[in-house]
C-alpha cells in the first residue's frame, strides 16, 4: 500500500464509555484531523474530542429574520400594494392579522435552514462514498461499535506509530489503515 | 421502640423509582436486531391481508373523490344553513390526530421525557399520514379542486393575492407549514436508522434505496453535534408550531361570529382536544403494532400507562371546556349564545352532544383507576370511544352551530350522503395503507435514540451498583 493512498487509520471500541476515554486520549495526544464514529450521539464526547460549540443556530436565526421579513413583504406588498381590495371593512395591512402567517413563516424558514443548513452546509451530505467505508467494522457504526478515525493528513500521523497508539488504547479492536 | 423505628424504616427499594425503559437484558446489537428484523423479516400474511383491505379503501377514497370532482360538491350532503359540515369535521378530526405525533417528539424531547423515544417515530409518521388525510378536504371542498392553487400566494395571469385577513388563509399556511415541518422533523430522526438499514442491507437494492436515503451518514461525532443541534431546534420550533396550528384551526370558528363559534376559549379548547384525540389514536396503533411486531419490550407498559395518564388529563382539560362554554353562554346573557347552547344539549342533535360527552369527558375518569389503567383490552376499547368522540366533537362543534339559523325559516338538519360516509371511511384506509408501508419499510422504533437510552440506563444501574 503506497503512503499516498491512506486515508487514515481507525480503531473499534465496544462501548461509549471505552469511546470517551479513547477520544480524550487522542486529543491530548496532539492529533487533531481525527473523528469518532458512533451509534448514536454520545454524551460529553464532544468536549472529549476537544470540539467547538456548533455555529449553526446563528446560520438558523438568519433563517428565521429572512422566513420573517417574507412573511411581512408578502402579506403587506400583495394587500396594500398590489392588489388593494377592502374587505370587510378592514385595514389593507395590519400587524394584528398578519401575526399567524408571520409565524408560520418563520417557522418554516426556521425549519428549513435547521435541517438543510444542518444536512448540507455544517455536515456536507449527502456524501455517498468516505473512506471510512472501506472498512468492514464500519457496517457496525450503526450497530454497536464506536470507531475512532486518525486522517493521514493530520500532522502527528505516522502509520506504524499512530497504528501502535491505537493498539495501546483500552479496549481498541480492528485496529487497521484504510484505503482513501 | 423498635417497634417504631421499624415501622419508619426507608425502604430498600426507592418507591419513586421509575420503571426501565426498555426491558429484559439488552444490549445496543439486540436492539437493532428486533427493530430491524421488523423491516427485513418475509413479509408476514396478515401485512398483505391488512395491505388489501386497506388499499380497497384507499381506492374508494379515490372513487369518491372522482366523483364529487365531476359531478360537483352537491354529492356531499352540505347544504343551507349548515354549509359546513363532514368535510370540515373530518378535517379537524384528523388533524387534531396528527398533534400528539409532534406533541411526543417535541414537547416530550424539550422536557428530557426519555419515555417518548420508544413511540416517537410511529406517532410522528401519524401525524404525517394524518395530514395527509386532513389535507383532502379543504382541497376538495371549494369545489373546483383544479384551481386549488388560488389558496396559494403565486403570481398568475389573474394578478390577484389571498386574503391575508382571513382566518382560511390562514390556515393554508399553518397546515402546510405543519405538514412540512413534521416531514422534516421525522425523517430528520430518520437518517441515523435508515443507515442501520443500509449497513445491514443484503440485497443490493436495499443497499442502493436505503443508501439513498440514509445521505451517506456515517455517524461521525462531527456530524452528530450539528443534528443535535438541529433536532433540538426542530423541536423548539414545533412545540409553539403544534400549538399555533390548532388554534389557528379554531380561528376558522373563533374569528366568525356565529353563536357557538365565537367563543376565547377555543384556541386552548382545540388544542387539548387534538393532542387527547391524538393519544387516543397514537394508543390504538401501538397497541396493534407492538403485539404483531413483537416490541413489547421496547413499548412497555409503562408508556402505555404515561399515555393514558395523558389522556385523563387532556380529558379533563376538554370536559372543562365544555362546562365553561356553558358558562359563559349563561353569562355573556347573549340570547343567541344560550339558544345555541342550550339547543345543543337538549335540540335535535342532543344524541350526537351526548355520545361526545359521555366519550370525551366521563370515559377517560376510569384511568384514575390502576389497574384499568394498566388493562391492555380496557385502553384499546377506551382509546377507540375516544376518537369517536373526539370525532363527534367537531361534528357537534360545526353542525349544532349552523343548523339553527337567526332566522327560524332557513333552520334546518344535515344528514350525510353516502358518499359523505365513504369518502371518510376512504381516508381511513389512506391512513392505514401509508401506516402499513411504513411499519413495512421503515424502522419503527427510533433505534439511535433508544440506543442512548439505554446507555443511560446501563450508566445509571452502573452507579447505583457502586454505591
Amino acid at each position: 500500500m503506497a503512503e499516498n493512498k491512506i486515508y487514515g487509520a481507525i480503531a473499534a471500541f465496544k462501548s461509549d464509555t471505552e469511546i470517551l476515554e479513547a477520544a480524550r486520549k487522542v486529543r491530548l495526544a496532539g492529533y487533531s484531523k481525527f473523528d469518532c464514529h458512533t451509534p448514536f450521539p454520545v454524551h460529553h464526547l464532544d468536549q472529549a474530542m476537544g470540539m467547538k460549540r456548533s455555529k449553526l443556530p446563528y446560520f438558523i436565526i438568519c433563517c428565521t429574520i429572512a422566513g420573517f421579513t417574507l412573511g411581512l413583504l408578502l402579506q403587506w406588498w400583495t394587500g396594500a400594494v398590489d392588489y388593494k381590495l377592502v374587505i370587510g371593512g378592514k385595514p389593507l395591512f395590519a400587524l394584528e392579522f398578519a401575526t399567524p402567517i408571520l409565524f408560520e413563516a418563520s417557522v418554516l424558514l426556521t425549519a428549513f435552514g435547521a435541517v438543510f443548513g444542518m444536512l448540507g452546509l455544517f455536515n456536507g451530505l449527502p456524501m455517498f462514498y468516505h473512506p471510512i467505508f472501506n472498512a468492514e467494522i464500519s457496517k457496525r457504526i450503526t450497530d454497536d461499535r464506536f470507531l475512532v478515525s486518525i486522517e493521514a493528513k493530520d500532522p502527528q500521523f505516522d502509520a506504524t506509530k499512530t497504528t501502535e497508539f491505537l493498539q495501546s488504547l483500552p479496549g481498541a479492536e480492528e485496529v487497521q489503515l484504510i484505503e482513501a | 421502640m423498635q417497634a417504631v423505628a421499624n415501622e419508619f424504616k426507608i425502604p430498600k427499594e426507592n418507591p419513586l423509582a421509575k420503571p426501565p425503559l426498555i426491558e429484559g437484558e439488552q444490549s445496543f446489537s439486540t436492539l437493532t436486531e428486533a427493530v430491524s428484523v421488523v423491516v427485513e423479516d418475509k413479509t408476514p400474511r396478515n401485512w398483505y391481508i391488512a395491505f388489501a383491505i386497506s388499499v380497497l379503501g384507499t381506492m374508494m377514497l379515490g372513487g369518491m373523490l372522482g366523483y364529487l370532482v365531476f359531478t360537483g360538491v352537491g354529492v356531499w350532503g352540505n347544504n343551507q344553513p349548515v354549509g359546513w359540515a363532514w368535510d370540515i369535521t373530518n378535517f379537524v378530526f384528523w388533524i387534531g390526530i396528527g398533534h400528539a405525533g409532534t406533541l411526543i417528539s417535541a414537547i416530550l424531547f424539550l422536557f428530557r421525557q426519555k419515555w417518548r423515544t420508544s413511540i416517537n417515530r410511529a406517532a410522528e409518521a401519524m401525524t404525517l399520514f394524518a395530514v395527509a388525510c386532513a389535507a383532502i378536504y379543504p382541497g376538495f371542498h371549494v369545489g373546483r379542486i383544479w384551481l386549488a392553487y388560488w389558496l396559494f400566494p403565486l403570481p398568475y395571469n389573474q394578478g390577484m393575492w389571498p386574503n391575508f385577513r382571513s382566518p382560511l388563509e390562514w390556515d393554508v399556511f399553518a397546515v402546510s407549514t405543519y405538514g412540512t415541518v413534521s416531514l422534516l422533523f421525522w425523517y430528520v430522526g430518520l437518517i441515523p436508522d435508515l443507515a442501520t438499514l443500509r449497513d445491514r442491507a443484503t440485497t443490493k437494492m436495499r443497499q442502493m434505496i436505503y443508501g439513498i436515503f440514509s445521505l451517506g451518514w456515517r455517524g461521525s461525532n462531527r456530524h452528530w453535534q450539528h443534528y443535535e443541534v438541529a433536532y433540538l431546534i426542530l423541536a423548539g420550533i414545533s412545540t409553539p408550531l403544534v400549538l399555533s396550528v390548532h388554534s389557528i384551526v379554531s380561528f376558522d370558528f373563533a374569528v366568525s361570529k356565529l353563536p357557538g363559534w365565537h367563543t376565547t376559549i377555543f384556541p386552548p379548547y382545540f388544542v387539548a382536544g387534538a393532542v387527547f384525540s391524538g393519544f387516543a389514536m397514537v394508543m390504538t396503533l401501538m397497541l396493534v403494532a407492538r403485539w404483531a411486531l413483537n416490541l413489547q419490550h421496547l413499548i412497555t407498559m409503562y408508556h402505555l400507562e404515561v399515555m393514558n395518564k395523558i389522556m385523563l388529563v387532556t380529558g379533563s382539560i376538554v370536559g372543562y371546556a365544555y362546562s365553561m362554554e356553558f358558562f359563559m353562554a349563561w353569562y355573556s346573557g347573549n340570547m343567541y349564545e344560550k339558544f345555541t347552547f342550550f339547543n345543543r344539549a337538549f335540540g335535535p342533535y342532543a344524541w350526537a352532544y351526548w355520545t361526545m360527552f359521555t366519550c370525551n369527558v366521563v370515559s377517560p375518569q376510569c384511568f384514575w383507576s390502576k389497574k384499568l389503567r394498566t388493562s391492555i383490552p380496557f385502553m384499546f376499547f377506551i382509546s377507540i370511544v375516544i376518537n369517536i368522540g373526539m370525532w363527534f366533537e367537531r361534528f357537534v362543534i360545526i353542525a349544532t352551530s349552523l343548523h339553527r339559523d337567526f332566522i327560524p325559516s332557513s333552520w334546518g338538519y344535515f344528514r350525510p350522503s353516502p358518499v359523505d360516509i365513504l369518502t371518510f371511511a376512504g381516508t381511513f384506509g389512506l391512513f392505514m395503507t401509508l401506516f402499513l408501508l411504513f411499519i413495512r419499510f421503515v424502522p419503527v422504533i427510533a433505534l439511535a435514540e433508544v440506543k442512548a437510552v439505554l446507555a443511560h440506563q446501563q450508566h445509571k444501574a452502573h452507579g447505583h451498583a457502586k454505591h
